[in-house]
């Protein structure tokens, strides 16, 4: 028996309409990795897969240049 | 046939958008991170390309340490460029030593439009959005 689900998911790069990922935007960029630095699951974020290799190429572009670090203890 | 086409493409230059971080060690003086950017900047449009943007970010704290050393000084530079001079340009980054980092991205036409947004203070009030949107 499948449970109600609380909330609709959704993408948010295309409800907002949002194009491109800057991986500069280390704050934006945030919202995607938990507290150990890690990229979150799409079935938690709930982005489409087309935006999911955007955000995870972002975040290991944002890793190389020292913007986001690799691993962390608590980011958030 | 095809010799024909390739003349014609080498004929006509093709310029594509680029952007390069770039991070200097935190041991230079101001007078010095000038030069070392002056420098690139010189190598881009020696070479037929144009900056389109340039941003000095200052010195930053890094996210994990490079070299043993926790800052950095960050300079973004975006420009037009053939793309064969691409690989010139980084074999520069990797011969100087002033350099802990750096990438280079090529970007497509939605970076593109969203460069030039930012740059032209068009984020402040989509930034709020997200941020709500991030709080819900």
């Amino acid at each position: 028996m499948p449970e109600a689900p609380q909330k609709k998911k959704f993408c948010r790069f295309k409800k907002n309409g949002i194009k491109y990922l800057d991986y500069k935007d280390a704050n934006f960029l945030l919202k995607f990795v938990n507290d150990q630095g890690k990229v979150l699951p799409r079935r938690l974020t709930g982005t489409s897969l087309k935006y999911q290799r955007k955000v995870s190429q972002a975040i290991k572009r944002a890793r190389h240049i020292a913007v986001l670090p690799f691993t962390g203890d608590s980011l958030k | 046939m095809a010799t024909k086409t390739k003349s014609k493409t080498a004929e006509t230059v093709v310029l594509k958008d680029y952007e390069s971080v770039i991070v200097f060690t935190p041991v230079l003086s101001e007078e010095q991170l000038k030069d070392a950017v002056s420098k690139y900047r010189k190598l881009i449009t020696d070479d037929a390309g144009e900056l389109v943007h340039e941003e000095n970010w200052g010195l930053t704290k890094l996210a994990y340490p490079i070299q043993k050393k926790s800052t950095g000084f960050y300079v973004l530079l975006e420009y037009r460029s053939k793309p064969d001079f691409i690989s010139k340009f980084e074999l520069a980054f990797r011969r100087d030593e002033r350099i802990m980092r750096y990438l280079t991205v090529s970007l497509d036409r939605h970076a593109v439009i969203y460069n030039q947004r930012k740059r032209n203070g068009e984020f402040n009030q989509g930034k709020k959005d997200q941020k709500q949107e991030g709080a819900k």
